[in-house]
């Protein structure tokens, strides 16, 4: 715990040195850190929710494939934003059900479970997709009118797509969920100790059938975000490993969704600066070394939280409601 | 007096085994019913029934004159049915507040009022004179105050009908004293118990009516001025039971394993085994009486080099065993039958004959250099089995496949045919059927009357006060006492269990 404030500490201090070096480019280089970190937040909130009540799901980066490819071509056709926002949420939590299918009804190894979405999502993608296609525009910048002109915060915080600012809010919504509402309790319970849970009349396969989708929903969310708000495009591979990378910041997060997002945002800087450092050619490290840094942090963040964070202890093991 | 619960002809079948047949059970109000039986014969599945958590093939319950559909926890929990289960269903990691809202949570708007939530649970233990901290965590309390919580959980909710799943398992003497004064309390409030349990003490104690199960069936209904202990158990069993252990004086002899100060961590790498010394010499049986949780199987892993000793030293006739290697304590002369028979005691997919030379299968005559010698290994098995009485269709037989008496016979005969100096046995009967107990009980003693030094490890504290020659008394992870088997107090030795001093 000390060494998380110790983080946050040295962070805060550095970006207040930097700034008073060169407020633009700091100001810029936070930013970007939002944009970078977002989706992996979003992502590592479909994690914290799956796990929290007992579901492993590595089958995030599917998810986040699958829906992006739907959201993207959906709104490439209709030439609507929203039609293809939508249908991308929807893609995600059928992605989501899928999961629970697999791995709440018919108790399927849960690991397998998830690889089979990822192999599913990157098979169906790859079959459909076709080249050539153009979403009209992606979700405009809205500044938020009065704080967006607040120094440093206002750029860094109040100027982006309405996808940014749904994603952060609903971090924070779930966040107030999990500690403070029955629901959160319940969810915490069935993740824990699902017998307890079942015994207090809580319905465990309803409850799991229940976060499942609507984590995948979450994870449709985030690949609306990074298709028809980041990018504006889509290809193959698209969502480049980021379903695995916030199982690792779930982790270094300890499944709290206010830590994932600081463990993203913590990453996301890290990007944005060796991307900074690029442009401006401070230094010059071959492009191949700088695009292996999100899965060296990964591997890094892994390797600082391993053992010390405790999982979710029903975490992976279906639910035998009879036991002789 | 009105009935609250009535069962008619409850059965349910597992795979291969009849848990429950036929039977029919009725608990009327303010009385307690106590459901007697050994361990499989079918006392957990049937009141799981009766709360939806086993769905019966045929059969009917009724609460309170409703008929109950089979597997439906809610409705029984709408009906005032409150169960303590066996093994508590509590959230380790969260507050006793929480745990005992779970499932019926107190709100305010959407969110979950925490202050009333707090209120209830005070008001709730005051009314009962249960005392708990509702903001402790419930891993970090001690297992006597866990079941206060359960209880206080199933209180809650207005019970008619209270159902106890073998709650006096894991507690203390006097723990157990008080929760049958709860018992009884609750009764004359006109709360119907429904208690199961398979020590004929407590039966005798607090029950105005038995039931006794056996083999999944019936076996008689009594009361307990109409019958004894040895009839009970008769009933539980089916045939005479000698409850006492027949044994001679120990012929002592010198010392054979020696621990010295010996330190320990559990798993959660708290101090287990706290500055533990003792010396059992041969020819005696050496029981160690504590409540579980108090240090007992991180001492038994840590003399058996299965568990890092982090101070302090096992010695066996004076030389000191490695560190974390069980198979070389093995070779030095320390068998052990673990508390764990499942997860260190077999193999499961390994045959009978294999189970029983695990620990010196490349010994010989078992195995010549690196060939396994087939008929010594048959030999060897086809012996064992007969000696110790294994139940089991051929020596090949894998050894998942039988029953958990046969099984912990599969352990025994393995640990104690190898002529070894010393025997670690960490509960040894548990589990078990009588039959069984008795059974190894005897191999145990007989163990001894050939020289070796038993240290057995057990919560039941009937089993030490009947086996041991000394008896030495663990708590927070060092002994209270060492006082000499036969005059020994139970109520003594309970309040040493429980840390208080003598």
């Amino acid at each position: 715990m000390r060494s998380r404030w110790l983080m946050f500490a040295i962070t805060f201090i550095a970006i207040l040195y930097f700034y008073m070096r060169d407020s633009l480019v700091t100001t810029s280089v936070i930013g970007t850190a939002i944009t970078f970190g977002l989706p992996l937040a979003m992502a590592a909130m479909v994690g914290i929710m799956c796990e929290r009540t007992g579901i492993v799901n590595i089958g995030i980066e599917g998810t986040l494939l699958v829906s992006s490819f739907v959201g993207f071509f959906t709104a490439s056709a209709s030439g609507n934003l929203i039609l293809g926002l939508i249908s991308a949420v929807a893609m995600g939590a059928i992605s989501g059900l899928l999961l629970s299918l697999l791995a709440v009804t018919w108790k399927m190894d849960q690991i397998i479970a998830g690889t089979i979405i990822n192999i599913l999502a990157t098979g169906l993608t790859s079959f459909f997709y076709k080249q050539g296609h153009t979403i009209p525009s992606t979700f405009p910048e809205v500044d938020i009118p009065g704080l967006s002109s607040i120094p440093f915060f206002g750029p860094v915080l109040f100027m982006h797509g309405p996808l940014t600012y749904t994603g952060i809010i609903l971090i924070f919504v779930l966040w107030v969920a999990l500690y403070k509402t029955p629901w959160g309790l319940r969810s915490r319970a069935v993740g824990e100790h699902p017998s307890s849970a079942d015994t207090a009349g809580v319905s465990v396969i309803k409850l799991r059938y229940l976060n499942v989708a609507i984590a995948g929903a979450f994870g449709g969310l985030a690949g609306a975000y990074l298709t028809l708000e980041l990018v504006g495009s889509w290809d193959r591979g698209f969502s480049a490993g980021k379903g695995f990378t916030a199982l690792a910041l779930m982790i270094f997060g300890r499944w709290n969704p206010i830590g994932a997002l600081g463990a993203a945002i913590f990453f996301g800087t890290a990007q944005a600066v060796t991307n900074q450092l690029m442009i401006t050619q401070v230094v010059t490290i071959p492009q191949q070394f700088t695009n292996m840094l999100p899965y060296v942090l990964t591997i890094l963040i892994l390797a600082i939280s391993a053992g010390k964070v405790r999982a979710p202890a029903a975490e992976g093991q279906p639910y035998e409601k009879e036991q002789a | 007096m009105s009935t609250l619960l009535e069962l008619t002809n409850i059965t349910k079948t597992y795979p291969g085994v009849v848990a429950n047949e036929n039977i029919s059970l009725s608990v009327n109000k303010g009385e307690i019913v106590a459901l007697l039986g050994e361990n499989g014969a079918g006392k957990s599945t049937l009141v799981k029934a009766v709360f939806g958590l086993v769905r019966p093939d045929s059969g009917e319950i009724r609460i309170k004159g409703d008929l109950i559909a089979a597997g439906d926890t809610a409705a029984a929990i709408n009906h005032g049915v409150g169960m303590v289960h066996q093994h508590f269903q509590l959230v380790p990691v969260m507050s006793v507040t929480e745990n005992i809202i779970l499932g019926d949570e107190p709100r305010r708007g959407i969110f979950i009022d925490k202050k009333k939530a707090r209120e209830e649970v005070v008001a709730l233990s005051q009314r009962y004179g249960l005392e708990v901290d509702p903001d402790a965590i419930v891993e970090d309390l001690p297992v006597g105050m866990q079941q206060r919580i359960e209880i206080l959980k199933a209180l809650r909710k207005d019970v008619d009908l209270l159902i106890l799943d073998e709650p006096t398992a894991v507690l203390t003497p006097q723990e157990i004293e008080e929760l049958l004064g709860v018992i009884k309390n609750l009764a004359s409030t006109g709360v119907g118990v429904l208690f199961i349990t398979h020590k004929l003490r407590e039966v005798m104690a607090v029950a105005d009516r038995v039931v006794v199960l056996r083999n999944g069936k019936t076996a008689g209904a009594t009361t307990p001025q109409e019958t004894n202990e040895e009839g009970l158990a008769q009933l539980m069993v089916g045939r005479n039971v000698v409850l006492q252990v027949d044994k001679s004086d120990a012929v002592k002899q010198g010392i054979v394993l020696s621990i010295r100060d010996l330190q320990a961590n559990d798993d959660r790498k708290h101090t287990a085994v706290d500055g533990f010394s003792l010396d059992v010499h041969a020819g005696e049986i050496m029981g160690i009486a504590g409540v579980e949780g108090n240090g007992q199987r991180e001492l038994v892993e840590a003399i058996c080099g299965m568990r890092p000793r982090l101070m302090g030293s096992v010695l066996v006739d004076g030389q000191e065993t490695p560190d974390m290697a069980p198979h070389k304590v093995h070779r030095m002369g320390i068998s052990h039958i673990p508390e764990d028979r499942e997860k260190h005691g077999l193999v499961a997919s390994y045959s009978i004959e294999d189970n029983l030379v695990l620990n010196q299968f490349d010994q010989p005559p078992f195995a010549n250099g690196w060939i396994r010698n087939a008929t010594a290994l048959e030999q060897n098995a086809t012996n064992l089995v007969e000696n110790f009485d294994i139940r089991t269709p051929s020596i090949k037989t894998t050894a998942g496949a039988l029953s958990g008496g046969n099984k912990q016979k599969v352990v025994v005969a393995r640990e104690l045919s190898q002529n070894t100096k010393v025997v670690v046995a960490a509960q040894p009967t548990r589990g078990v059927d009588v039959g069984s107990i008795e059974f190894i009980h005897k191999q145990l003693v007989s163990a001894r009357d050939n020289g070796a030094a038993v240290l057995l490890v057990s919560a039941e504290l009937d089993e030490i006060l009947s086996l041991s020659d000394r008896i030495a008394v663990m708590f927070g992870g060092k002994i209270v006492a060492i006082l000499d088997g036969k005059d020994a107090d139970r109520a003594k030795i309970g309040r040493m269990m429980a840390g208080l001093a003598s």
